[in-house]
């Protein structure tokens, strides 16, 4: 209810920053499909955040504005093309080797989108006009209004986690937990494990695309920093801060670090080092995250 | 390119492969040994290098800077397990990128705090300050071919103590069966302790010894991090030998990536896209030989 009304009583930049968070949160789940879901875990995924907002911004003209759902369909399905491309490749390895080479091929594209010229190098690229929605004429959708942006990105995480949920309950979601929990017994029982895994892979670098398409569109500006492995690092601690491997674990990590995050810009000017110690002390005494706490309950007394 | 180009290319790119082998062996070694993946190594390598540089200016003197900096490094490590990477063994994957990420994070912003984020320069130590004469008009810097030297005497001596030390038993041991070796009366705790030491005083030297050719910079770490990990994927994880011919063929591919010319389709592939010629390598080994050239069947 509350982020419901949110837009009507808050300030601008509260509702920036809520919608900061929500994109986040689909970039969080998306990972956490691969990481909690999967166990695959993955260094480069933001490669697929940041493509997705050099897609939209390489398609949008220049004077006017793009229809919302064809280019948010576009970058979705140019990203899932990307993704099933560096998925193939990097199935192929395991473990720590997986992980590498995440970081690697991730890498490759922030430099292919840094260093050549069409991409508008280190500066990024601007999107002028963005893409905006007409109900019959009788309604515009702008998406430099903070309002219609923040419900636009409340309902796509709502869409998302549902979408999660669904595939999660669904037989593919049962293939893919086993993988999780053994591949080889899961292997044994006649799935071509490297195909769910394909499938997963993708479908994670396609929900990535759409938290990009809102992160190029929010402030109409991208850069190959969205590529760039920190972050991936980033949204994985928020991953493991939530708990991985439940639906509403990156809901609940995301808004915990992003917040803690703040208050720590306004405190210091090296916040950095604070994060960096909360990481560390989450991963090693709390690795199940804040949705794996277990408050020890009062004991009745006897 | 004329041949003497080519030759001069051809050093630097054994000198930078040599270089990176110094960074992916300590990387590897912690990884096959102790089974941690360890994404802070690139931070022991920038701090390495700022070292040297406060070094230099404390003490004047590149040599004793040097001692003192890998002693700095060799207990830093010491510390470093003893702190955090201990409790990782028994952990997975995922728990250790995340402790050693949020490292990288604690040790960029100290050394923003310590040392600034401006850019910095080591002079080349006066003693290998010159260059010999090859032809007429082409000269070699005498001190890169001084860093060649250090880094094969290094994995030599690597190699032998690993394969012919009682140390390098200990360690053999431990790899192939903690629980054994444990059983047999040996520390392994200790081993252990000792061999992150050495992977973070090895990094750490690395840095050091490069600081006087290349500029010392905030975003050093990621950058050798990234490229060793490149290097561990083609060579296999675990294998030195594997390291060794990796970091090799980087280091030229890298090296003459960025002074060739060729277009394809009047799109400018070299040295334009140079950046990306060894992760076209890394995805061509991955689609061959997914488990790296020297890497184990597993």
């Amino acid at each position: 209810m509350m982020l419901i009304l949110l837009p009507v009583f808050g300030e601008r930049f509260y509702i920036q920053f809520a919608s900061k968070i929500l994109i986040m949160i689909i970039f969080v789940s998306s990972l956490n499909l691969l990481v909690g879901f999967t166990g695959l875990v993955s260094l480069g995924h933001a490669a697929f955040f940041g493509s997705s907002g050099y897609v939209i911004a390489l398609l949008s003209p220049i004077g006017t504005s793009m229809n919302l759902f064809v280019a948010l369909l576009s970058s979705v399905l140019c990203v899932g093309a990307l993704g099933a491309v560096f998925g193939a490749l990097v199935l192929r390895t395991k473990g720590i080797f997986f992980i590498m080479s995440t970081l690697a091929l991730g890498e490759m594209l922030f430099y292919f989108l840094h260093d050549t010229a069409f991409a508008g190098g280190s500066d990024g690229i601007y999107i002028h006009d963005r893409p905006g929605f007409n109900l019959f004429g009788w309604w515009q959708l702008d998406l430099s209004n903070v309002s219609h942006f923040y419900y636009l990105a409340l309902i796509l995480v709502c869409l998302v986690l549902m979408l999660i949920k669904r595939i999660m309950n669904s037989p593919f979601g049962r293939v893919i937990s086993g993988i999780r929990v053994n591949e080889h017994r899961t292997k044994a029982l006649g799935y071509h494990t490297y195909k769910f895994k394909l499938v997963c892979f993708v479908i994670a670098s396609m929900i990535a695309a759409i938290s990009g398409f809102l992160a190029a569109v929010q402030f109409g500006v991208v850069n190959p920093e969205m590529v760039g492995w920190h972050a991936s690092g980033h949204a994985l601690m928020m991953v493991i801060l939530g708990g991985k491997g439940s639906i509403l674990g990156p809901v609940l990590g995301t808004t915990t670090l992003m917040l803690v995050e703040e208050i720590f810009q306004v405190a210091t000017k090296h916040w950095q080092l604070l994060t960096g110690i909360v990481v560390v002390l989450v991963a090693l005494f709390f690795p199940n995250g804040l949705a794996g706490l277990n408050f020890p309950k009062k004991r009745p007394e006897t | 390119m004329d041949a003497a180009t080519v030759l001069i290319q051809a050093m630097n790119g054994i000198q930078y492969g040599l270089l990176l082998f110094l960074v992916a062996s300590g990387l590897t070694l912690i990884f096959g040994i102790m089974g941690v993946i360890n994404i802070a190594h690139g931070s022991f390598y920038m701090i390495g290098a700022y070292l040297a540089w406060s070094l230099m200016g404390w003490v004047g003197s590149f040599w004793i800077g040097l001692i003192v900096g890998v002693t700095v490094a060799l207990l830093l490590g010491l510390v470093l397990e003893w702190l955090f990477i201990r409790f990782l063994y028994d952990r997975d994957h995922l728990q250790q990128v995340l402790v050693t990420y949020g490292l990288i994070l604690i040790f960029s912003e100290l050394r923003s705090m310590i040392w600034g984020d401006d850019v910095h320069s080591v002079p080349i130590p006066e003693l290998l300050n010159g260059s010999i004469q090859l032809t007429e008009n082409l000269a070699y810097p005498i001190y890169r071919l001084w860093l060649s030297g250090v880094c094969i005497v290094i994995a030599i001596l690597m190699f032998l103590g690993i394969q012919h030390t009682r140390l390098g038993m200990m360690i053999r041991a431990g790899e192939s069966d903690r629980e054994m070796t444990k059983s047999l009366g040996i520390n392994i705790g200790l081993v252990y302790r000792f061999i992150f030491a050495l992977g973070v005083s090895l990094a750490a030297f690395s840095g050091m010894i490069s600081a006087p050719i290349s500029s010392v910079f905030p975003g050093m770490g990621s950058q050798v991090l990234i490229v060793s990990f490149v290097v561990v994927v083609i060579g296999g994880l675990g294998s030195i030998k594997g390291a060794m011919i990796a970091a090799l063929l980087v280091g030229l591919i890298d090296t003459f990536g960025k002074v060739i010319h060729l277009d394809i389709f009047g799109v400018n592939i070299f040295p334009e896209m140079s950046g990306m010629s060894i992760f076209a390598l890394m995805a061509l080994i991955l689609m061959l030989r997914p488990q790296g050239l020297f890497g184990r069947e597993r």
